[in-house]
């Protein structure tokens, strides 16, 4: 599997103010993207994963380190040939219809004729947005909006394919929609490099992550290894006894009605919970484990910084 | 292709832009009331109509290629449209290219709206059709070409409102550093008269393009002058596009 992309301590400030004050935005970031990978790049706002992306797409220029696109030095236009982007909250020319906005980005890529015909009726169909190809893109909402900007990122069949918080400003639907549209370009053999702070989505599609807080790279890996198996805790659901009655086993964190849920850390303590509510007549609604997320790791680096 | 097609959405873009047809309103008033001029004026009424006609071809023209050229490039990065432009495979110059040309393209359809209408009035009072008119009006339009290059120049680095301010700026010196000439005349020779060289030679002299007192008052113009007036604007545009592209190139897009 060859690297698809590749940061080497990249190192970017910017200067603010009439008196230019620095604010080191990225210090040293280095991890790369495997061919054929769905990659997650997370981390909170702020955090420098938007910079990250524009010096990969050269919007931006490093003061230091090396990028390289399918071994190309970034700062060739060459290098984002099979590059397709979607920025996070996509603003584009909201006097085009959804039909003519792609056809200027074929135009641009050099789509022509039949095939460019062909192309954006394909990528208005897989976003979903064939019934508002003739309008304005002034009228689309902010979900049509990044749907149609996945088309324009899809349409030259890039090998790469990098999504700023693509799942930002969509509905629940819209945003499993997306995740199977990126699923399936990952099955059609496209690398994915998405970015985004909603944990759940990349917990489910993506193969690794890398981690970033306050631009720098503080854990990276397949999320296999990142997440451990172990059994944090397990929440328990109780209903009909006070919560006093277990405050020995386990930890209250809230009651509603007459249930109690209970955080138990010990496996023993379970069982014991478990007599305590058959010999007082009460009744267990749920008992789940919990093990290690994500969002677990995130929130003890973010803590941790 | 990369260039044309950008070109081809900017014109897209500026033919929507209320400024152009509320200059070209404010344009055709003035040919419209060059004829009402002429009647105040004693003398020659057809030199006024002329007169007017051509001095607001010049002056709206500058300002559609002001007003809507130094927000050519401001709006993209405000806009942010910018970004999923540059991350296709182009290079930024393409886009600096395509923008330019696409603001020439109207300007010059603005100009030859302006010059239809014109003539059009102009015809209705004298029945004859002069071509170096045509000759005078072309000269403008080239001086536009520049005026458009300026402007975008100044919208590379800086706001809509400060660029219009430079852009102007730009305007006038370059409509009066001609009276340098005299003055380095009057300089006595020595450190005064080698600065005041040295900026002529650096500011734009923009009378260059400016043939109207021929055409108004029938005077013939050498050929050689519209030569170096032609070879003038083409160099100095080529110069401004280059230095566009030099700053845009280094640019982050924050």
């Amino acid at each position: 599997m060859g690297k698809v992309l590749e940061l080497d301590r990249v190192y970017k400030a910017y200067k603010f103010g009439f008196i230019p004050k620095k604010k080191q935005v990225l210090k040293g970031i280095s991890f790369y993207v495997n061919e054929g990978e769905i990659f997650g790049y997370l981390g909170p706002n702020g955090a420098g994963k938007t910079t990250t992306i524009k010096s990969i797409l050269n919007l931006i220029f490093p003061d230091a380190g090396r990028i390289t696109i399918f071994g190309e030095d970034s700062l060739k236009p060459r290098a984002r040939e099979k590059v397709g982007f979607l920025p996070e909250n996509p603003y584009f020319y909201d006097y085009l219809t959804g039909r003519e906005f792609l056809a200027f980005y074929a135009d641009l890529l050099g789509i022509h004729g039949r095939q460019k015909e062909e192309k954006i009726k394909y990528f208005l169909n897989l976003v979903g947005m064939e019934k508002a190809a003739d309008l304005q893109l002034r009228k689309y909402s902010r979900g049509m909006l990044q749907r149609v900007g996945l088309a324009q990122a899809l349409l030259n069949d890039p090998a790469l394919v990098i999504l700023d918080e693509p799942m930002g400003g969509l509905d629940p639907i819209g945003r499993k929609e997306f995740r199977d549209i990126i699923v399936n370009l990952k099955k059609e053999g496209k690398t994915v490099f998405l970015s985004s702070h909603i944990l759940q989505d990349i917990e489910m599609i993506c193969d690794r992550v890398a981690i970033i807080l306050a631009g720098e790279i503080v854990n990276q890996g397949y999320l296999g290894d990142l997440i451990s198996e172990k059994v944090l805790y397990t929440e328990v659901i109780v209903a009909g006894l006070p919560a006093s009655e277990f405050s020995h086993l386990g930890e209250s964190v809230s009651t509603s009605g007459n249930r109690v849920l209970l955080k138990v850390y010990e496996e023993e303590h379970i069982d014991r919970i478990i007599r305590l509510v058959q010999e007082k007549n009460g009744k267990i609604i749920s008992l789940i484990p919990r093990t290690e997320t994500l969002e677990d790791i995130f929130v003890d680096l973010v803590k941790n910084q | 292709m990369k260039v044309s097609t950008i070109a081809s959405n900017t014109f897209k873009e500026a033919k929507r832009d209320r400024v152009l047809y509320l200059l070209l309103f404010f344009a055709i008033l003035c040919f419209l009331l060059s004829r009402f001029l002429g009647l105040l004026t004693v003398g020659d009424r057809v030199k006024i109509i002329k007169d007017v006609g051509l001095a607001s071809i010049s002056l709206f023209g500058m300002l559609m290629a002001i007003l809507m050229g130094t927000g050519l490039v401001y709006k993209e990065i405000d806009k942010k449209t910018i970004f999923t432009l540059l991350a296709k495979p182009i290079h930024r110059w393409e886009f600096l290219l395509g923008k330019y040309l696409g603001l020439v393209l109207t300007i010059f359809i603005m100009t030859v709206l302006m010059s239809v209408i014109f003539l059009v009035v102009l015809f209705l009072h004298t029945f004859t059709i002069e071509w170096n008119i045509l000759l005078a009006i072309l000269y403008i339009f080239f001086e536009l070409c520049l005026m458009t290059a300026v402007a975008l120049v100044f919208s590379t680095f800086t706001t809509p409102i400060l660029a219009s301010l430079y852009s102007l700026a730009f305007y006038l010196i370059g409509h009066l550093s001609w009276s340098l000439e005299l003055l380095i005349k009057k300089v006595k020779s020595g450190g005064g008269r080698a600065i005041l060289k040295v900026l002529y030679v650096i500011l734009p002299d923009l009378e260059n393009f400016n043939f109207k007192t021929e055409v108004v008052h029938q005077l013939p113009i050498p050929t050689k002058l519209l030569g170096i007036s032609f070879a003038y604007g083409l160099v100095y545009t080529a110069f401004l596009l280059l230095l566009a592209i030099l700053i845009f190139r280094r640019r982050d897009f924050i």
